[in-house]
Order: C-alpha cells, then sequence, then structure tokens
C-alpha cells in the first residue's frame, strides 16, 4: 500500500517537473487558435479589423529589428528603407507598373495584361531577397564602426533609399518605364491571390489577417529557432565583446552581415504586405519617422526580447492605428478643447517614450539575460554592502577550493 | 614554494622537449604604433609540447607579441607560422580555427550570457550549424547543439568550477571563477596551442601554485603547448622549459629560466643598473 502510494508521489512528481515544457506547447498552441479565429468575433471590415491588421505587420517588422538591434546589438535608423524596398518589391512584382513586360506567375486568371503579376508568396520571397542583399549592402559600411557611428551611417542609409524613392520617377529603366512612381505612387497594385482562397478585397479584412497572421507566426518561428542556436549565441557574444567574441573563433564579418541581412528581410515582407495593403507604393510612406516608431517598439517591449518586441509591435500599432483615431480622438473636445488627440499623436508617444523609460526602463517584457543583469547586479551590490567585511575572504578563497 | 628558492628542473619531459619541431613561430616580427615600436624584431619558437613564458616588464610589448600571434593585430614586418601555414595575415577567427586559443590579461567573459554558453561559444569554429541550419534544426543540428553543451560542462567541471554556479551569469561569478570560465572557453576551442595572459594575476600563492600544477596537467592530458605572460617569478620559474624576456619591445634574454634569470640585462631590465 505504501509502496503504491510513494508510486503515486513519484508520479505526481514527474508530472510537475515535466509540466512547465507542456504548458508553454498548450499556452502557444492556445494563443494561435485565439489568433486564427479571432476576426470572427468582429465584423470583417471594421476599423478594430484594420487596426489588428496593421498591428500585427508593425510586429513583424518589430521582430525583425529586434534581431539587429536586439540580438546582434547594431543601433539600425534606417529601418525604413527595408519597408520601402520591400513595398517597391510588390510594386514592381504585382502591378503593371512595368507596362511593357508581360509576366505573369501564378496569378488570378483576372489580372491585368499589362505588367509584372507574380504570385505573392513569389513576391515576399522576392522582396525578403532583395532586401537581405540591401541589409548587407548597408552592412558593409558599419563593420569597423561601434554605437552611435553605426547609428549615423544606418539613418544615411534610410534617408538615401527614401529619396531614391522619391525622385525615381525620373530615372527611366527603358522603354519609357522609370524606376519608382515617387510621391504619385504605384498604385492598382495586384491584391494577394491564392488558388482557393477567398477574395482579399477591403470590404471583407479576414484574409488579410490570416495572411499577415501567417507571415508572424513564421517570422516568430524563426526568431525563437535563431535565439537559441549557434548563430543567436555568436549574435550576443559580438554584442557583448567583440574582441573576446573573434578570438573564440566567431567570423565577425559573417556574422554581423547576417544579423543585418536576416533583420532586414522580415522588414521587406511585412514592407511587401503593406504595398498590397494599402494598394498603392507611393514614396511619401518611407519617412525617417517610421524608422524611430519600430525603434520605439523594440525598446518599448524590452531589447533583446522575442516576446517583447512582439506586444511592443502589437501595442504600438493599436495605439497608434485605434486608440488614438478611433476611441480617444474625440477627448479634447469632451473637455471644450478644440483639437483633436490625432493632432498631437507624436506628443502622445513621446510622452510614453518618457513614461516608459522612468518607470520600467528594461522594456515590458525583459530578455532574460538583461534582467538577471539588473537584478544580479542590484543583488551583488547588496551582498557588497550587507557583508563587505567577511565577503572578502570567500572572494579570495572560494569552497571548494582545494577540489581543482 | 621551493621553485623560488632555487633552480629546480621541470616536470614532464625535460629540454629533449625544446627539440621538438617549433608548432608556432614567429619570425622578426615588428609592430609600429604611428612612431612607437611596441614590438620590434622579435622571434619566438613554440617547440611542441613545451610550456614557454614570456616575461618583461610593463609596456615591454608582451601583449602586443600576443595579439599578433593570434591575429588581432598584423605585424608590420615579419612572419608568424603555424605548423607548416603562414598565418601572418590570417583573422583571428580563422587562427582560432587552425588550433590556436587564448585568455585575456583583465577577463573578458561574455558577462550576459552563463558560463555553459560562454564555453560553447569556445567551441563556436568547431560547430557547421549555419543559418538555415539553425532556423531548420535537423537531427544534426540538434545533435552538434547537444554535444556542445555537453562538452562544455565536461570542460567547466575540468577546470574545477562548483556545479552550483553552471547555469549562472558569467557577471555574476566570483574573480577565480571566472578566470575558471575563461580558461574553459579557451579549451572548448579545442586548441593545439594555448596562449595564457598573465593567468594568476590577481590569485593568492596558493591559487598560483594549483594553476602551475594545472598548466602541467593541461599540456599532458589536452596534448597542448602553451605560451605563457607571467609577472609571478614562482610560476614561470616552476613551469617553464624557456623564458623568453622582451624589454621595450626587444627580445633581450631567450634560454632555460635558471639561466635567465641570472642574465645581467634581464636584471638590468627589472631592476634598473648596478653602478
Amino acid at each position: 500500500m505504501s509502496g503504491f502510494l510513494a508510486r503515486l508521489r513519484q508520479l505526481q512528481a514527474a508530472v510537475v517537473k515535466r509540466l512547465p515544457r507542456r504548458w508553454n506547447r498548450a499556452l502557444a498552441g492556445a494563443l494561435i487558435v485565439i489568433g486564427i479565429v479571432l476576426p470572427f468575433f468582429f465584423p470583417p471590415n471594421n476599423g478594430f479589423m484594420n487596426a489588428t491588421i496593421i498591428a500585427v505587420a508593425f510586429a513583424v517588422m518589430s521582430l525583425g529589428l529586434n534581431i539587429v538591434v536586439g540580438f546582434a546589438g547594431l543601433l539600425d535608423l534606417g529601418y525604413v528603407a527595408f519597408y520601402a524596398l520591400g513595398a517597391y518589391s510588390l510594386g514592381w512584382f504585382g502591378s503593371g507598373f512595368f507596362f511593357r513586360l508581360h509576366v505573369h506567375v501564378l496569378v488570378s486568371p483576372t489580372a491585368p495584361v499589362l505588367g509584372v503579376h507574380l504570385n505573392f508568396v513569389l513576391i515576399l520571397i522576392a522582396a525578403a531577397l532583395i532586401c537581405a542583399a540591401a541589409g548587407i549592402l548597408i552592412g558593409l559600411p558599419t563593420l569597423r564602426l561601434r554605437g552611435d557611428y553605426i547609428a549615423i551611417v544606418t539613418l544615411a542609409f534610410g534617408e538615401i533609399i527614401a529619396t531614391v524613392a522619391v525622385n525615381g520617377q525620373s530615372v527611366p529603366v527603358g522603354g519609357g518605364m522609370t524606376l519608382t512612381a515617387g510621391n504619385l505612387g504605384i498604385s492598382a497594385v495586384d491584391p494577394p491571390y491564392f488558388p482557393g482562397s477567398g477574395s482579399f478585397s477591403l470590404l471583407n479584412l479576414r484574409p488579410w489577417y490570416w495572411l499577415i497572421f501567417g507571415i508572424l507566426l513564421l517570422v516568430l518561428f524563426v526568431n525563437l529557432r535563431l535565439r537559441d542556436s549557434r548563430l543567436g549565441r555568436a549574435w550576443v557574444a559580438l554584442r557583448e565583446d567583440e574582441v573576446a567574441a573573434v578570438s573564440m573563433g566567431i567570423p565577425l564579418v559573417k556574422t554581423k552581415l547576417l544579423a543585418y541581412s536576416v533583420g532586414a528581410a522580415f522588414g521587406g515582407m511585412a514592407g511587401a504586405f503593406f504595398g498590397t495593403y494599402y494598394t498603392e507604393v507611393n514614396a511619401s510612406q518611407f519617412a525617417f519617422g517610421f524608422s524611430i516608431f519600430i525603434l520605439a517598439m523594440v525598446i518599448i517591449g524590452g531589447i533583446g526580447s522575442i516576446w517583447g518586441a512582439l506586444v511592443g509591435g502589437l501595442v504600438l500599432g493599436y495605439i497608434n492605428n485605434y486608440l488614438i483615431p478611433d476611441v480617444l480622438n474625440d477627448l479634447p473636445s469632451k473637455f471644450g478643447l478644440h483639437f483633436q488627440l490625432i493632432q498631437v499623436e507624436f506628443g502622445i508617444f513621446g510622452f510614453l517614450l518618457v513614461i516608459m523609460m522612468v518607470l520600467r526602463p528594461q522594456g515590458l517584457i525583459p530578455e532574460r539575460r538583461r534582467q538577471l543583469e539588473l537584478t544580479a547586479q542590484i543583488a551583488a551590490e547588496d551582498a557588497q554592502l550587507a557583508e563587505a567585511p567577511t565577503g572578502e575572504v570567500t572572494v579570495i578563497l572560494p569552497p571548494g577550493e582545494g577540489a581543482a | 614554494m621551493s621553485a623560488a628558492e632555487g633552480p629546480v628542473p621541470p616536470a614532464g619531459p625535460a629540454p629533449s622537449a625544446l627539440l621538438a619541431p617549433a608548432v608556432l613561430r614567429a619570425e622578426r616580427v615588428t609592430k609600429e604604433f604611428g612612431g612607437l615600436r611596441a614590438v620590434d624584431d622579435v622571434s619566438v619558437d613554440l617547440p611542441e609540447h613545451s610550456i614557454v613564458s614570456l616575461i618583461g616588464p610593463n609596456g615591454a610589448g608582451k601583449t602586443t607579441l600576443f595579439n599578433m600571434l593570434t591575429g588581432l593585430y598584423r605585424p608590420t614586418q615579419g612572419r608568424i607560422v603555424l605548423g607548416d601555414r603562414d598565418i601572418t595575415r590570417s583573422r583571428p577567427d580563422v587562427i582560432t580555427g587552425y588550433g590556436v586559443a587564448r585568455t585575456f590579461q583583465n577577463i573578458r567573459l561574455f558577462g550576459a550570457m552563463t558560463a555553459v554558453e560562454n564555453v560553447m561559444i569556445g567551441h563556436h569554429a568547431r560547430m557547421r550549424a549555419g543559418l538555415f541550419g539553425s532556423i531548420f534544426r535537423p537531427p544534426w543540428v540538434r545533435r552538434e547543439e547537444r554535444d556542445t553543451r555537453a562538452r562544455a560542462r565536461d570542460l567547466l567541471a575540468y577546470v574545477g568550477l562548483p556545479r552550483a554556479v553552471f547555469d549562472r551569469l558569467a557577471a555574476q561569478l566570483s574573480y577565480g571563477d571566472q578566470r575558471r570560465v575563461e580558461l574553459a572557453r579557451a579549451l572548448a576551442a579545442e586548441p593545439s596551442v594555448l596562449l595564457l595572459d598573465e593567468p594568476t594575476a590577481g590569485m593568492n600563492p596558493r591559487e598560483s601554485a594549483e594553476l602551475t600544477d594545472f598548466m602541467r596537467r593541461l599540456r599532458d592530458e589536452k596534448q597542448l603547448t602553451i605560451l605563457l605572460i607571467e609577472h609571478d617569478m614562482k610560476v614561470v620559474m616552476g613551469v617553464s622549459e624557456r623564458v623568453t624576456v622582451l624589454d621595450h619591445g626587444k627580445k633581450i634574454a631567450e634560454g632555460e629560466p635558471a639561466v635567465v634569470r641570472t642574465d645581467p640585462r634581464v636584471i638590468e631590465a627589472y631592476l634598473g643598473k648596478q653602478d
């Protein structure tokens, strides 16, 4: 009898020990299911649905930038460049813009005859590849730089791409076609098309949501895999101490460029999605403020933390596209003030950032390492203050010294 | 420790080791920073399976020579040869891949990584998983990851780190434990040549003595050749088969410890001229 009880207790211990892992899996599964059925709880084309789609796309960008800034510690202020290149990939390969060419690959039979029309998945891949290459291009001149100087070079790169986008309408690429349509915008871009899928129209936003949710899951998966891998460790090592990292056999150039290009590829995928979702690729979309906006998502979420970047992207996305324009916009008028909240949007974001830095500088969901680092530092300082006289003895002769 | 009182013959394979072919060789290397010659026409041979010490007053150019041997600096003149390979212009990570690992004078661990992760970084050059391997994680990548982790734990146990702190962040470890992790990290690169930059700095005499014994054990058990920068003469005299003395970037003496310590130029470099 007692043997049976003991065995039962063993079983219980084993179950408890295994629980966290299972729980994580179950939690992830539940969240994915909730994510998939979410659109059924809202009208298919209301403002909240629209805000959700944009917020999820922001989260994809935030996860991409987090690889560069968070994992590898390279402060990139030109992330808008990859938004632009991703969106132009869509404009080039999914519209009638290059009207001299007639290329159709796996697209809806109703697609226009003129122009290049590739399937959206192919465009996503093209956007990722183009941005990965551009990421390497931007990475090369920053390899010998550190900190603030990387920020300056990447900022300039973002501005260059934005300027090229504006002036591209006077850059001929042959046959009377130009590189971009500048501030006129490339319009009438193809909606995504998958055989057997529902139609992607602005009357029903649900397919759009599922599409960007799928991209988010993909990006999340890649992020998680990379974090706990040889490459992810190498990024953190380079961030912590470059000299020690290269002395331990980590190739500096290759590892840094991989961080730039993987982060850029995700930005490009979100950019391509925005291109088709906004039904237009317009040079005026690619302003410097966008880079800062994405960076703010990473910082508010918790630099280097995957779940932080996700939550940061969603939170700022919802505040920007739902809370301020749809919910609280009339708030000032209720107090007899003659302005709309949307007019002081940037002021609100600035205020939020300041509040965040004062109250929770490590971000909403801090990275495990940084959290440990912060708490460990405090604990170490406390310990030093508390037992300074005896503390020294243990430092010189740690227990188990003789065993070495 | 009797090693300080008089010349004690080095343990292990004695001077015969010096006849072994050189595994790492610096040939007349010079390093200039602007107008300053930090290292001036220095040649050093590391015979296989030996322990060689590099000594000299502060600023003599010892660490600069180390940095050239590991590829962090490029020599202004001269050649560095590893086995039959000219590595003068090789990148540091490539040289690590060839089998040269090092520790640093002021410990340089990755503070925000655990002890085990630090040692796993040391094994980086011996791993193969790239971008897509890391993302898709096929069975061979899982195995590689698991083996690397197990090896890291073994190495940490080997250098005497208490098991309880294996998964603690490097920044949280005591000074002595940080030194151990750094040594384990260098060993994880599976080197044939190990460069130790003042490994006993900050240690008390007992710890230094233990490390001296440990270095011999390392050389024999891991088939290593060790080059050592050291200020503690007890350690230098006790462990090395050959000593090279640098002063103001120039090599002023070289030979067996007992001979070098009586060399008038060495005494002059350390104590000043006797008049």
